[in-house]
């Protein structure tokens, strides 16, 4: 697991002696900093992008650093590693929502609090699997079609949409949560 | 010859146009005075629009200062004259103001130039007016954040689009005329840059329509989400000063030209749309938020 101090690269990039993540050219300082730093991850690797000693955040800033970051991300067929948002308060959340629900995008994220939640644009199938895995741990297809009831084609085709979008980790037969998830 | 400018006894965002009124038929280069002498309230707009008309006149306007003390002291303690000093020829003594950060306004006429300044005003902001927010508007605290965004953005729509610097200033106070005394907070953000037609314009975001006008332009910008720039998360700024002001109850306004275009609350009677009004270059912001009702005193 990679873990990235945002706020150390807000100080740094952007050269700014502030903890709020606000303006456009801050936002695409910090962002090309982060996507140097994620070039480097191996298949597998999560990377922990830390927002605890961020303040709050805009939604210019945030279109910067988080939909472009994701859909840059998006783009790379092959990308190897997840990216999840930790130490998200209400400070950021609204910014980050509204960014990712214009973009069609969406995020793991844990919350200051120790809480985790799936945000930004999702089916409400895509919702409860996620919750589901996050709850229980690494399932396989046909444990979660079980679970939920439902049957195991409709299952595994939302356990692939959320393993495409990076939101799941798939491991031979079993799908699990991206990082540690309480 | 010299025009006098009469600067009603109520400057604020509506009586501003009579100013603009006063001002249209004399070309920037005219020399005028603008007489605030009778002037005994000034709303956080009125001080910022003051500052940014100055900026459009090729001759350096005069000023004649608030006659009433408590005015001018207000003036000073909002730091107007700290800039109106570089844009006009201030006549008379004026009181010095404290340094930035005593005084008691939320946040004094600021300038916003650059990215950087935008910073400098959300941490300056945050710092003095959370207390405010939460104790006199009743807003929750993740409110209070939502107020620092909304400032932000509008403080970058000058960096962003204006081509010049513009100001900024935030107050909080009793809204007597209406709201029944409620408290409001109010930022204004006026510059006089290149404004909203010539920014699509410029970026050739103009909608393929027969009329256009600074009317359509406002509209394509601050209703439909449109920037001068093509990229697919470009205009939120607008867009998420416009949500939190709807879910506040709070009114926004933007004049750009010859039109303005306002977000209406109940509470108040201005109209969502003027067209063909006096031209006055950039773009002007008005946001309002007011004390929540029905919140424990």
């Amino acid at each position: 697991m990679t873990r990235i101090d945002v706020g150390s690269v807000l100080r740094h990039s952007a050269n700014v002696p502030f903890s709020d993540l606000v303006t456009r050219p801050t936002g695409a300082a910090v962002r090309r900093c982060l996507e140097r730093e994620l070039a480097a991850l191996t298949e597998g690797d999560v990377a922990v992008l830390d927002f605890s000693r961020i303040g709050m955040m805009d939604f210019s800033c945030a279109d910067e650093v988080v939909a472009k970051l994701l859909l840059a991300l998006a783009e790379q067929e092959s990308r190897p590693g997840y990216v999840v948002f930790h130490g998200i308060t209400d400070a950021h959340l609204e910014a980050i929502e509204d960014v990712l629900h214009h973009h069609g995008l969406a995020l793991v994220v844990h919350f200051a609090d120790g809480g985790a939640r799936l945000v930004g644009t999702v089916s409400d199938d895509e919702r409860s699997v996620w919750e589901l895995v996050a709850a229980r741990g690494a399932l396989a297809a046909a444990d979660v079609a079980l679970a939920a009831g439902r049957e195991l084609d409709e299952m595994a085709r939302v356990l692939d949409s959320l393993r495409r979008r990076r939101l799941l980790r798939h491991d031979g037969l079993t799908y699990g949560p991206v990082g540690p998830v309480t | 010859m010299t025009a006098v400018i009469a600067v009603p006894s109520s400057l604020d965002d509506l009586t501003f146009e009579h100013v603009l009124e006063q001002l249209a038929p004399h070309p920037a280069d005219a020399k005028v005075i603008v007489d605030a002498r009778h002037t005994t309230f000034a709303t956080p707009f009125g001080l910022t629009a003051l500052l940014a008309l100055a900026q459009t006149r090729a001759e350096r306007p005069e000023l004649l200062p608030p006659d009433d003390p408590d005015t001018v002291s207000y003036w000073a303690r909002a730091g107007f004259f700290r800039f109106a000093e570089e844009l006009f020829t201030v006549r008379g003594s004026v009181p010095r103001p404290r340094s930035a950060g005593e005084s008691d306004v939320l946040l004094e006429v600021t300038p916003v130039t650059k990215s950087d300044d935008v910073h400098e005003v959300v941490e300056r902001i945050q710092a003095k007016a959370a207390k405010i927010l939460i104790d006199k508007l009743h807003l929750e605290p993740r409110a209070t954040m939502g107020f620092a965004m909304t400032l932000s953005e509008a403080c970058q729509n000058i960096v962003e689009h204006a081509g010049r610097g513009g100001w900024v200033m935030v107050q909080a106070y009793r809204y007597k005329k209406r709201l029944g005394g409620r408290f409001v907070v109010v930022i204004a953000v006026c510059d006089a840059g290149v404004g909203f037609r010539r920014s699509l314009e410029s970026g050739q975001r103009r909608p393929l329509t027969d009329r256009w006008d600074d009317a359509m332009a406002l509209e394509t910008a601050v209703v439909n989400g449109v920037s001068r720039y093509g990229e697919p998360g470009r205009g939120q700024g607008l867009k998420g000063i416009r949500g939190y002001v709807h879910r506040r109850d709070g009114k926004f306004s933007v004049r750009s030209g010859t039109a303005r275009i306002a977000y209406v609350p109940p509470w108040d009677d201005d109209v969502p749309r003027r067209e063909g009004l006096a031209p006055f270059p950039g773009a002007q912001l008005l946001i309002a938020i007011p004390e929540k009702v029905g919140a424990a005193a």
